[in-house]
């Protein structure tokens, strides 16, 4: 039998607000635990939450981006539960009313265009973080996290792939950071993903019966995540057992999935209204501010380059699914409106250099305006491509100024025929094997005698102006 | 007239005019909390160090003429539900026994600004919950008039001090009837603002929708005057409303006023004495060019079952972060971590507190939410149009406090369920969330004090004060004392 495989996909990303949800807190990641807490994130007795008006306007723009609508009279309710890392006891969150509703991101897998659906985008706070001390075999809890903004990102069940998610969450992570809304940090938490996935036979219209893998943080990972439970699931059904509705943790390690405690099934969060807060109401004029104040997202930004800058399509797919490569690419563009030349270098160098250092994108630190530099650099015959390479690779380690670099380091390019043709003279003369040979009609031992004028130049000389005098001084050999 | 018996604005006059020192009134009413502890038991903290160092500071801003409430020096005390930095807030609760909390509550703290010395913290039913005060971890409070009798609760501690003469006013809390109730127990005035007047920071919460701090003294002057020094917009109580402080002179003027007389107050098992006492208070407005209508108001009717479907789901909401994790109780023996809730939340809570969470996490409950939690929130939104209505052509009604005077300590924990229906003539303001207040005016046979209720429209506090200083003007039923009684 065939399976088909449908998916559905609950995102979580903390905002990049300075402060908290409910009080004035730092939000920033890190710092000693339980120092970024006060009596209200702490959920000291007779504390009272304030919202965050950031928050709200936060939520506008993803939903604004992500073609939602607007909920104009917003509530918030509590989710009741116990566990040492909600200090409350309840999660204040969003259900009868989500801030946003009826969205879709379209994404396209293997050149085929698909629109997937957006239940709701809602508000929450995050909870804290447990810390198991092996050494004194005891658990610690850091309400540092406690308050954080979050906002959950619910799609409906329209994915078919793990390709599909994937492209899902690159759209939804460039839209996020585009706006400004997350830093998308899977590394720290602030973009998890919680993957609901059953399988049924192909073309079967009934659905079958679904699980939750929660809070799997990287791309990769969720992709053997997917592979693995579809598996699982398939087989189950093939040895005629049956797929259990639960919630599962993914160990990426193992790659392998376990059912959680199965009480997670049966919880009852208890929603009702939170009294602490009062509803908000968002009116016309807040809403078009928001919508005034995006900037340009993902998909007119791919859009343009490909119209403007005739760049390939996997190259604009690659720049624009990143704000910090749009950002590199937008700032040397601007100095030296070359598209192609910038986005070749992004494609190559910068991609290169950012995997071999393992630097993510969004802390890769030279100003791109001094790439944009050193292409008009190239361009004007200071320097050739491949001493341009080493400067670059300054830039990116040390963020040296291009021009300067050069100049310190004697890195110009020869251009004087005169000096070159000294050069040439030297190395034909060095070398009577090869004009041998070259007489005897090896065309090859010119690359060879190329090298070594380029070597005895350093590598400085314009390439083009070598080959012409050393193919001069040749054929006067003949 | 003795030290102790003045109100707090004949003090706070006495003080300012330099006849009285603030630390020689704060040493007279901690001796008098030292009399009659034994007694009454109206504190569960007494801060005596704390309250001397407070007068001393306070006595030297009077002297540089930096202080200029008119009850500054009064020494007062806060329900034990309220935070203060630093001095144990236990909400009468096992749970909280040793809980010093790292901050102030605005209500406190606004006093604390305007000359308050605070002598401690009023006992009270366990996290609020119950109508005697007899719910407290540390033992029942007594009714200074007869000590068979409870003060009324939740506020019982904040009532009976006042009528003992162990503080000049003190704060109170009501989420049904917890001010009112106990000020009519006990024959004093207290007021429950409009809800979102008083900044609820700082309050440990029963029920958030329905909680409102309110001043409980011996006079409707000082009432006024605290509830002037304690509402106001909080920019840390989401909930509180953007309005300026109140600013108000009484003129207690009742000619051409309509009054309305709900008969859905006067139901099964109410006194004939309360009755009596009500109707003769409605005489009084009469004679003084008052309009008094009989009226009715059926949804009142539905206002108890409503009541404790809400409040007890917020509350079961509300306790559950005493979990013995971060602070509160935290049981010693224990298997794991849900053991670890079940053993310090089966310790720290006691009976009443134990099946108000069991109510609100059941009407919570999958299944059950439409049927009573969101049932519940209809009916408030009836009784809330019927009191509009009401005012549509009242500029307030008249009810009593309660169906009957105080009950005998042990009587209403048998009954508990009694013991709710007793909350009929004040529930219904809670869900509505408007203003209440309560003068006494009458004596039972045995002679246990009773209080008239004034229900006002939203933000009505100036025309409820105003109605209540022109009753206590033609009245005298406020300058009985219990004290000298006892035996």
């Amino acid at each position: 039998m065939e399976f088909e495989t449908v998916l559905g996909l609950e995102v979580h990303t903390e905002l990049a607000t300075d402060t908290k949800i409910f009080c004035s807190c730092s939000t920033e990641f890190g710092g000693e635990p339980n120092t970024h807490v006060c009596e209200v994130c702490s959920g000291m007795p007779g504390t009272l939450p304030v919202l965050n008006k950031k928050v709200v306007e936060f939520a506008i723009r993803t939903g604004l981006a992500t073609n939602c609508e607007i909920t104009r009279y917003n509530k918030f309710d509590r989710k009741n539960y116990f566990y040492p890392d909600l200090p409350k006891a309840y999660q204040v969150s969003q259900l009868y009313l989500p801030i946003c509703q009826n969205g879709h991101i379209d994404i396209e897998v293997n050149g085929v265009k698909k629109s997937i659906r957006i239940k709701e985008i809602h508000m929450e706070e995050d909870a804290g973080k447990l810390i198991h001390d092996p050494w004194d075999d005891c658990t610690l809890v850091d309400y540092n996290r406690c308050g954080v903004p979050l906002l959950e990102i619910v799609s409906e069940p329209d994915f078919s792939s793990a390709e599909e998610v994937i492209a899902y969450l690159t759209k939804l992570k460039a839209i996020l950071q585009y706006t400004g809304v997350s830093d998308c940090k899977m590394e720290q938490g602030s973009l998890r993903a919680d993957v609901n996935l059953s399988v049924k036979p192909v073309g079967s219209k009934e659905l079958g019966t679904r699980t939750e893998m929660k809070n799997i943080n990287s791309f990769k990972a969720i992709a053997r995540a997917i592979e693995g439970e579809r598996q699982r699931q398939i087989e189950l059904i093939q040895e005629g057992k049956k797929v259990v509705q639960e919630t599962r943790r993914w160990d990426d390690n193992k790659g392998a999935s376990y059912a959680m405690r199965s009480k997670e099934n049966a919880q009852d969060y208890r929603y009702f209204p939170e009294p602490d807060l009062v509803p908000i109401e968002i009116d016309e004029e807040w809403i078009e501010q928001v919508r005034a104040s995006l900037p340009e997202l993902p998909e007119a930004k791919k859009e343009r380059y490909l119209s403007e800058y005739h760049l390939p399509a996997y190259d604009v797919d690659i720049i624009t699914g990143s704000k910090d490569l749009v950002k590199i690419f937008e700032e040397a563009y601007e100095v030296c409106k070359n598209a192609k030349e910038v986005s070749n270098w992004i494609m190559g160098e910068v991609l290169r250099l950012a995997s071999e250092t393992s630097t993510l994108p969004e802390d890769i630190s030279f100003d791109a305006k001094n790439l944009g530099k050193l292409i008009l650099l190239v361009k004007d015959g200071v320097v050739n491509r491949n001493t341009a390479k080493e400067v670059f690779e300054k830039m990116f380690s040390h963020n040296v100024e291009p021009e300067k670099y050069i100049h310190d380091n004697n890195l110009k390019m020869v251009n004087d025929d005169s000096a070159v043709k000294e050069v040439v003279e030297k190395v034909i003369a060095a070398n009577p094997d090869s004009i041998a040979q070259f007489k005897e009609g090896n065309e090859k031992v010119n690359k060879f005698l190329m090298g070594q004028c380029m070597k005895q130049l350093k590598g400085k000389a314009n390439p083009a102006i070598v080959t012409k005098i050393l193919d001069e001084e040749l054929s006067k050999l003949k | 007239m003795e030290l102790c018996q003045m109100s707090g604005l004949e003090l706070g006059k006495k003080i300012k005019a330099k006849e009285v020192g603030v630390v020689e009134a704060t040493k007279a009413v901690l001796e008098n909390i030292e009399k009659r502890e034994q007694s009454y038991h109206c504190y569960v903290t007494v801060c005596k160090e704390e309250a001397l160092a407070q007068a001393e500071a306070v006595q030297k801003k009077i002297d540089a003429g930096a202080l200029d409430s008119p009850l500054a020096g009064v020494p007062a005390a806060v329900k034990d539900n309220m935070c203060t930095k630093g001095m144990q807030t236990s909400c009468a609760s096992r749970m909280l026994e040793t809980f010093k909390p790292i901050y102030t509550a605005t209500a406190v703290q606004k006093l604390q600004d305007a000359g308050a010395v605070i002598l401690g913290k009023t006992n009270m039913d366990e996290f609020a919950m119950g109508s005697t005060s007899e719910t407290s971890f540390f033992g029942a409070t007594k009714n200074p008039w007869n000590q068979d009798h409870v003060p009324g609760g939740s506020s019982g501690g904040s009532a009976a001090a006042v009528a003992a003469e162990e503080a000049f006013y003190t704060l109170g809390s009501d989420t049904g009837g917890s001010i009112r109730q106990p000020a009519s127990y006990c024959g004093i005035t207290g007021l429950k603002p409009t809800y979102g007047t008083v900044s609820r920071y700082g309050l440990i919460a029963y029920a958030s929708s329905l909680d409102q701090i309110g001043p409980m003294a011996k006079t409707v002057e000082d009432v006024a005057e605290i509830y002037k020094i304690i509402a106001g917009h909080d920019k840390k109580d989401s909930t509180s409303v953007h309005q300026p402080a109140p600013s108000f002179t009484l003129c207690p003027d009742m000619k051409g006023k309509k009054i309305g007389i709900p008969m859905e107050f006067f139901g099964e098992g109410i006194e004939e004495d309360v009755k009596e006492a009500v109707y003769h208070g409605a005489k009084v407005y009469e004679s003084l060019g008052a309009e008094v209508e009989e009226i009715k108001m059926p949804a009142i009717g539905y206002a108890i079952p409503a009541y404790y479907i809400a409040a007890c789901a917020e509350a079961s909401s509300n306790l559950s972060r005493y979990d013995g994790i971060k602070y509160g109780h935290c049981a010693t023996k224990y298997d794991d971590l849900v053991d670890l809730y079940y053993q310090s939340r089966s310790e720290g809570f006691g009976f009443e507190v134990k099946k108000r969470i069991l109510i609100g996490a059941f009407v919570l409950s999958s299944g059950y939410y439409d049927a009573y939690y969101n049932k519940a929130l209809q009916v408030k939104a009836l009784i809330k149009q019927s009191y509009d209505d009401a005012f549509a052509k009242y500029d307030f009604l008249l009810t009593p406090t309660a169906p009957t005077t105080a009950p005998r300590v042990g009587e209403s924990l048998k009954d508990t369920l009694k013991m709710y229906l007793s909350d009929i003539c004040t529930v219904s303001v809670n869900l509505a969330g408007l203003p209440g207040l309560v003068v006494p005016c009458g004596f039972d046979k045995k002679g246990l004090p009773i209080g008239l209720q004034l229900i006002g429209k939203a933000f009505g506090e100036e025309t409820l004060l105003n109605a209540g200083l022109a009753f206590q003007t033609a009245t005298d039923f406020h300058k009985k004392t219990p004290v000298g009684k006892e035996a």
